[in-house]
């Protein structure tokens, strides 16, 4: 037997950023704050780890957000509602550790803005304040802005252009934050790699005594068997997918997950440039 | 005494260059010509040679006599899945290693009999065992579809149990189609053996990772019976500086990518998978074979299984070896990797040199340091030193006992410390082989049937 994965909704939030509601209610069932699922969009694809943004238990869907990147987004992307997605496995990974920690940061870059919804949803509820510290390259790639204020008491944004909110990274849009006197007992980190890695490091700076990213290793298996997804933390071994993905963003080694990521760089441009010239063609 | 007929096998430099299967198999006159060769010994080793107890000599006698469709009867009668088990059990320790001629001369191949009677059932439309219906209204959740789950579902289903296999990837059939490459089980034959758990009405449900998507508990409530069989899938790492640069798998990530995702047709299938040219592979058992061969096919020049111990302690099954071997793998012995240098990629590895000192719990002998180190260089490493018992449902399943080194506690029947959950298969001997896990799969099976008919 196999669950119809049907796509209920979709649609583009911004050039490249697809939000996706697909039909799922084994994982809907259980989904919370802080996990994944394993998507594959068609018999061919890749296996790839999507946040959860959002879920119904009753109504059996989940949703996710994610850039085309790759061959494996853009099939993903190209999925219609009413077709099906290939495969869908999950919820995966721990949820988050969600606390009564006082005054919280939710921080993100880039499509991960969406993975911070739920995250943000669940400290309000514990009765946390929530601070969303947000960015992009530029307003037109800006997403779940709104979203988040729904939970959020403050949304502060930065762009890269100055083109809305702050002109430069969310990085240094915390540190002026926090230089100006925003006291935080936690920080949630999520995004690219980088962008982690600077916010990491701003919130060591400012002292912010609690932080965790949200790591996102190449992953092949997403239940640990694989390996792939290894990162180091503390100096020790961790599997991402089942001892993930949050992490103690002052104790993950930043270098060797960004020298991970590339591992296939030269492979995922090839598949990419022939995906491209066989839709053209 | 007429001499063994031999299993036709493709050239070692084609076949090195792709990955159609290895072995040709018998044809029909190979195999009756082989089967004749059986001396019907009153004795009957082989049958106890075999963990899930194949009456060999009865459907080695039909096979002789051309009565296929009946030794094929007596085959599945007790395997279910013969065109798999016939292609990837370690005959020469079991039945054959038993069997009478062996100690004269040459066994007879009853691995190759077996595969020839699973290739011709499919080719000749042959039926298998139907369900008998002898139990009614009770159902068994069988967690994990690989080798232990498929026997435990079969002999369950046959006897009119519902059943329904969990399985967490998006194909069914647990190493035999993640961790054995195509050249030795070509995934086809897999498909098609496990279309009789549809024939036999058992449910598959994929994608649904027992501890993640249900726990044990809710499995529980919704079947008279659980059965545990998730493997032995957590790599072992080498603990080493380095282990981290690219260019270093564990043979799990390595043969995930190749088998189950495809990634030898990338970029037809969008998997990708990076081999270097010079490729050492650390290990020396089956695993480290698949790998190591995997490699050769992958394009590699240079493919070296680099292992602690010397030829005579690797765990591989022989004929792999000398199939790898055929097909350029080279061996270096007494050494272990100590770091890996490297910048971005790995680009040596650091081994030292090692020697044999008296036997260890595993009955070897021991390796010990020698303190004498060399450097190798390679640009594609891949981790073959084995598995740990996959901890995801133990770690969320209170009250299930494990031993100290993870695996799940059992006891001779399978019966785990909570009551109706079993388990059998790697997750319970820490690593096997398929048949080895069938075998636990059976005996977990008759248990799970004894104590449900008595409930």
């Amino acid at each position: 037997m196999k669950t119809k994965h049907e796509v209920l909704r979709r649609r583009a939030l911004a050039p490249g950023i697809v939000d996706i509601v697909v039909r799922a209610p084994l994982v809907a069932r259980k989904a919370e704050p802080g996990q994944f699922v394993m998507v594959m969009a068609d018999e061919r694809g890749e296996r790839i780890p999507l946040t959860l943004v959002d879920w119904s238990r009753e109504e059996g869907w989940i949703e996710m957000v994610f850039l085309e990147v790759g061959v494996s987004t853009k099939k993903l992307s190209a999925l219609r509602e009413g077709q099906e997605v290939y495969h869908v496995a999950g919820p995966l990974g721990n949820p988050s550790k969600i606390e009564r920690y006082g005054r919280v940061a939710v921080v993100g870059g880039g499509v991960a803005n969406a993975a911070l919804y739920p995250i943000a949803r669940a400290l309000r509820g514990l009765g946390n304040e929530v601070i969303a510290v947000v960015g992009a390259r530029s307003s037109s790639l800006l997403v779940f802005e709104e979203k988040l204020s729904e939970f959020c008491d403050e949304v502060h944004v930065a762009t890269d252009d100055g083109s809305r909110g702050f002109k430069g990274f969310v990085s240094q849009l915390l540190d002026e934050l926090m230089g100006e006197g925003l006291e935080l007992d936690a920080v949630w980190i999520v995004g690219p790699a980088l962008m982690m890695r600077a916010c990491a490091q701003v919130a060591a700076k400012r002292g912010v005594p609690v932080a965790y990213a949200s790591l996102n290793p190449i992953m092949v298996c997403g239940m640990g068997m694989c390996g792939a997804c290894r990162v180091k933390v503390g100096g020790r071994v961790r599997f991402t997918c089942v001892e993930g993905p949050e992490f103690d963003a002052y104790a993950v080694d930043w270098e060797d997950l960004i020298r991970r990521l590339g591992a296939f760089r030269d492979q995922e441009g090839l598949s990419l440039r022939l995906y491209s010239e066989a839709k053209r063609a | 005494m007429r001499l063994r007929v031999p299993v036709p096998k493709r050239d070692p430099l084609e076949r090195s260059r792709d990955f159609a299967e290895v072995s040709l198999g018998y044809d029909e006159r190979e195999a009756v010509a082989e089967a004749s060769r059986c001396i019907q010994c009153p004795s009957r080793p082989c049958v106890s040679g075999c963990p899930i107890g194949v009456d060999v000599p009865r459907f080695v006698k039909l096979l002789a006599e051309r009565k296929f469709s009946e030794a094929y009867r007596v085959l599945t009668d007790r395997c279910p899945v013969p065109a798999i088990t016939g292609r990837v059990c370690p005959q020469e320790r079991q039945c054959e290693a038993l069997c009478t001629l062996a100690k004269l001369d040459q066994p007879i191949a009853i691995g190759a009999l077996e595969r020839f009677l699973g290739d011709w059932a499919y080719e000749n439309g042959l039926e298998r065992p139907k369900r008998v219906d002898a139990v009614r209204g009770k159902s068994v959740a069988v967690v994990g579809s690989g080798a232990a789950g498929i026997i435990v579902a079969s002999d369950l289903a046959r006897l009119g149990y519902e059943i329904v296999l969990y399985e967490a990837l998006h194909a069914p059939g647990g190493v035999m189609v993640y961790g054995i490459p195509e050249f030795r089980l070509p995934k086809r034959v897999v498909e098609a053996e496990l279309r009789y758990l549809d024939e036999l009405g058992a449910e598959v449900l994929l994608g649904a990772v027992v501890g993640k998507t249900f726990t044990v508990d809710e499995l529980l409530d919704q079947h008279d019976a659980v059965f545990l069989g998730t493997g032995a899938g957590r790599p072992r790492l080498l603990g080493v500086p380095g282990e981290e640069l690219n260019g270093i798998y564990t043979a799990n990530e390595f043969l995930v990518r190749v088998n189950l995702m495809r990634s030898y047709l990338f970029p037809e299938y969008d998997t990708p998978l990076k081999v270097g040219s010079r490729v050492a592979v650390i290990g020396a058992g089956n695993t480290a074979m698949d790998a190591a061969r995997t490699a050769v096919r992958m394009g590699a020049r240079e493919v070296w299984v680099l292992y602690r111990r010397t030829r005579a302690e690797m765990p591989a099954r022989l004929e792999e070896v000398r199939n790898a071997e055929e097909e350029g793998v080279k061996f270096v012995f007494l050494v272990r990797p100590v770091a890996f240098r490297g910048s971005f990629s790995v680009e040596s590895v650091v081994l030292e040199k090692m020697k044999l000192g008296e036997p260890d719990e595993s009955g070897r002998p021991r390796p010990l340091p020698t303190g004498e180190l060399i450097e190798f260089e390679v640009d594609t490493v891949i981790n073959a030193i084995g598995f740990h018992p996959n901890p995801l449902v133990p770690s969320v399943t209170p009250g299930l006992k494990t031993l100290p080194d993870g695996r799940i506690y059992v006891d001779s029947s399978c019966r785990t410390s909570l009551p109706r959950v079993y388990a059998g298969g790697d997750v319970v001997v820490g690593e096997g082989t398929v048949i080895e896990a069938m075998g636990w799969g059976r005996r977990a099976a008759k248990s799970i049937h004894e104590d449900l008919a008595r409930s």
